[in-house]
């Protein structure tokens, strides 16, 4: 079934994340078909293809918001394949099972707010989705909803403002203020986050994902609308969160600046069927992915020479700025 | 007057930039007008003469069979009587409206626009003071000065009431607006001061009120705490349904179906199981937060206008329930001999051990009125400081996001259920006190006093107040209850429309020109900034454009 089905590649050997059979379908349409892949613990994963490959349906999947018509997701927390404690949960009717060490997690069984609660998957919007109306700091007070509510015993014990909520409270914030200070968006804290510039809404929304301390980020095109040194930050921003936070981080992009500059793990979708799944310098040089990308013999001239050059840049970018990280 | 040339008002004249911070605020009032309107508005005097005059044409063709003839029934058939004074009012009156609401509200104009405006408005009326002949033959002899009286005081009334409005807005509603500058800074800051004061004096007002009447107006005291009685009940009722509107979002047109529920809970309790007041009110909550429970389960899937139709129909329902179910709530005849509230056990009683005589006074039905004051005055309170905690606790984030987007609180692990659930039954626990207090403090309770026209004063009063905002709320219920309070008590209008007009009659004509005119001059209700949550350096109000509304709206 996996093309490269071989340990050579860190991710099979530490998954955090394995989709398997992935199907969906919405009536005639097969959106993913059959699709398989892992994203490794601690990696940077890609996930090209042209638009309408299928891309977001797989992220919808993963995060909850569609319910795979076939297929398997699981998530791991603790190191290891865990493949026991996975076959065990699948035969029964439990969505996660706790271990001593972690857990396991069948994400195409649990809701998709328990998505992000319990298996601490978090995601952004492609097109984004902000609390537009509450400045930046109530969103990234929003994101930690789950550890203030408990802190608040329910409502009670913040209604009666005692020390054990209060202290919550402030941890709380400055949590967010961290998120905000590593984002740069501290001097907009007060601002409403519909009053932000584009870029900072797209960064906004990271650190927000942040804020509920998710051990997969889910980025749907985190780099769209951004010019080169926005992209640039964005890349340091990414790479800076996998370094300080150890979190995984699974991304659609179509910038292939930042694709091949930062991912260690290429998936490229077309048509829902993964036609490659390797490292990003292997992807760059797949012939079935050129074909994809450019299309064959007949296709539009001026596309093709927009995503050559795009290509091209994103080779350049990764073979200079490459060796001095 | 930099802001005019700026926002394009397609003023021709060339105008010169002087005051930087007038320019300002007026920039800002601006934006705060619709655009539509400002574009096509009209814009040189003649011009707007000349659109005054296309309105009273219209007005006269629309109103000739209605205004200046009148049918009745008369010996031997139909009598038609002429009313042309009436007609001639009208048209004057549509004439300078049209004048008037231009150039103040629609397409604001240059001073001297609305000075010029303004001047022949006064100048007419004087006019035709000063020359009696043709006052006589337009409104009949000795018929014009007294209706310029009750124009007067009119005209004061509603100044009064507009400045008291627009003071207020701007005093709590313009903080955060984008200053720059010193002196806009400057500015900024004593708006601050003085919203935040003028807060303060109106709680000492609330707080003294009993007594500032007693003094004031010795012979009308009862009267007067009763409509404050009244006007806090609702500002309690417009409190409680701001948190599942203003807050999360959720439009609800069946609010008064706890407001019910508390009070037949208590009726019930006190009837069956001669519960007291106090006992009864926390269990009145408890039933009125529990049926919004119920409430709340079927509609959580519910979007949009599925939503508002949804919880219409349930309060209709819980109000047919009460009205059919003879037996148990005594059906249309509903329940009478609902006990008062006991300070700590004392009655408000004439003679032995009641409260007149415990504290050596005599005996006065005011005591009754005053304490039935502060109980609401408290209740509302606890509604009022239990609301603004809540929108800094997790849960009052919640539903906030909830209505900014619902999906994106689903990616972050928020229950979306729980918290629409959590939103409705507290909106509905305070509908239940204060249906507790309504069914004490009337003594008799029915389903009559439960119709859909209630739900829709209470929402009203928040969307007029702009949701989500507390104070806005306040000023709602003063101007929609006490407004129409008031309006028993002004004989001006029965000069113009003849000795037997009941205005009280007109409250629902008066409701809809009310919500007509705040939604062509504030959409978003009378103070529509939102005040965030939790602030990091300095709290700067958000502007209603940005805020989103939820559903249903």
């Amino acid at each position: 079934m996996n093309v490269t089905t071989t340990s050579r590649h860190g991710w099979e050997n530490d998954p955090l994340l394995t989709v398997e059979n992935l199907t969906m379908r919405f009536g005639g349409l097969v959106a993913v078909d059959n699709l398989s892949f892992t994203v490794g613990r601690g990696d940077i994963t890609a996930l090209i293809g042209p638009n309408g490959a299928g891309k977001t349906t797989v992220f919808n999947c993963v995060t909850g918001f569609y319910k795979p018509t076939e297929g398997r997701i699981v998530m791991r927390h603790g190191p290891g394949r865990r493949d026991e404690a996975v076959e065990e949960l699948t035969d029964s009717a439990a969505r996660y099972a706790r271990q001593d060490d972690g857990a396991v997690f069948l994400l195409e069984r649990m809701p998709d707010f328990t998505i992000s609660r319990t298996a601490k998957v978090a995601r952004t919007f492609q097109n984004i989705r902000l609390f537009g109306g509450m400045t930046c700091l109530e969103n990234l007070l929003v994101a930690q909803h789950n550890p203030l509510m408990r802190a608040s015993g329910f409502s009670i014990a913040g209604l009666l403002n005692l020390p054990s909520y209060r202290s919550a409270a402030k941890n709380a914030k400055d949590r967010a203020i961290y998120w905000l200070e590593q984002c740069r968006l501290i001097h907009r804290a007060d601002d409403p986050a519909a009053d932000l510039p584009y870029g900072d809404q797209r960064r906004l929304e990271i650190a927000r994902a942040m804020c509920s301390e998710p051990h997969l980020l889910c980025l749907d095109e985190p780099a769209a609308g951004l010019n080169p040194r926005e992209s640039a930050e964005l890349n340091d921003l990414l790479q800076f969160i996998r370094a300080e936070t150890g979190t995984s981080i699974l991304l659609i992009e179509h910038d292939m600046g930042v694709v091949m500059k930062i991912s260690d793990h290429v998936v490229v979708l077309d048509y829902g069927r993964k036609i490659a799944d390797e490292t990003a310098e292997a992807v760059r040089n797949d012939p079935k992915v050129i074909a994809a990308y450019l299309g064959v013999d007949d296709e539009s001239e001026i596309e093709d020479e927009e995503i050559r050059a795009d290509l091209h840049r994103g080779e350049q970018q990764a073979g200079t700025e490459g060796g001095e990280a | 007057m930099a802001g005019e040339t700026e926002s394009g008002t397609g003023q021709e004249q060339p105008v010169a930039t002087t005051q930087p911070e007038g320019a300002q605020i007026k920039s800002e009032e601006r934006a705060d007008a619709p655009n539509l309107v400002v574009d096509t508005g009209p814009s040189g005097l003649s011009e707007r003469l000349k659109q005054a005059a296309v309105a009273t044409f219209v007005t006269a063709v629309l109103g000739f069979f209605f205004l200046p003839i009148r049918t009745s029934i008369a010996p031997g058939g139909l009598d038609i009587t002429w009313r042309w004074s009436l007609y001639a009012l009208a048209l004057i009156f549509a004439f300078f409206g049209k004048l008037l609401v231009d150039a103040y509200l629609l397409s604001p104009a240059g001073p001297r626009v609305r000075a010029m405006v303004s001047g022949l408005f006064i100048l007419g009326f004087a006019v035709l003071y000063a020359w009696h002949p043709l006052g006589d033959i337009l409104f009949g002899t000795g018929q014009f000065e007294e209706l310029l009286g009750s124009v007067l005081i009119g005209v004061v009334f509603g100044a009064i009431l507009l400045g008291l409005v627009l003071l207020i807005s701007r005093a709590t509603g313009k903080i955060g607006t984008p200053a720059t500058g010193v002196a806009a800074q400057k500015k900024a800051d004593r708006i601050t001061s003085f919203g935040t004061w003028s807060l303060r004096i109106l709680f000492v007002v609330a707080l003294l009120l009993p007594w500032i009447v007693m003094f004031l107006f010795p012979n009308r005291d009862r009267q007067l705490i009763d409509i404050s009685i009244l006007i806090l009940t609702y500002v309690m009722l417009g409190w409680g349904l701001n948190i599942v509107v203003g807050l999360a979002g959720l439009l609800d047109l069946g609010y008064v179906a706890f407001y019910a529920v508390g009070a037949y809970a208590y009726a019930l309790l006190a009837q069956y199981l001669g519960f007291g007041f106090w006992m009864a009110l926390p269990l009145a909550g408890l039933f009125a937060a529990l049926w919004g429970l119920v409430l709340g389960f079927p509609v959580l899937r519910l979007r949009g206008d599925y939503l508002a139709i949804v919880t219409l129909a349930f309060g209709e329902i819980i109000r047919v329930v009460l009205l059919n179910w003879s037996d148990f709530t005594g059906g249309p005849d509903g329940i009478g001999r609902i006990p008062k509230p006991t300070l700590f056990g004392i009655e408000f009683n004439r003679g032995e051990g009641g409260f007149a005589d415990i504290f050596g006074l005599d005996y006065d039905t005011i005591h009754r009125f005053i304490f039935f004051y502060y109980i609401i005055f408290v209740l509302a309170l606890i509604t009022h400081f239990a609301t603004m905690r809540l929108r800094r606790l997790p849960v009052g984030r919640a539903w906030e996001a909830l209505r900014e987007d619902e999906i994106a609180c689903r990616s972050l692990g928020i229950n979306t259920t729980l918290v629409k659930l959590s939103a409705f039954s507290i909106g509905a626990m305070f509908g239940g006190f204060a249906g507790s207090f309504f069914a004490t403090r009337q003594g008799f309770i029915s389903p009559e006093s439960f119709t859909f026209i209630e739900s829709a004063i209470i929402l009203a009063i928040v969307v007029l107040g702009g949701l989500g905002s507390q104070i806005g709320v306040v000023f709602a219920s003063i101007v929609m209850i006490g407004g129409i309070e008031l309006l028993r008590n002004i004989g001006f209008m029965s000069v113009v429309f003849g000795e037997n007009f009941d205005p009280t009659q007109f409250r629902m004509l008066i409701f809809g020109l009310a919500m007509v005119l705040i939604m062509v001059w504030k959409p978003r209700g009378l103070i529509s900034a939102r005040q965030p949550s939790a602030v990091y350096k300095e709290r700067k109000s958000i502007g209603a454009d940005v805020v989103a509304q939820g559903e249903g709206h």
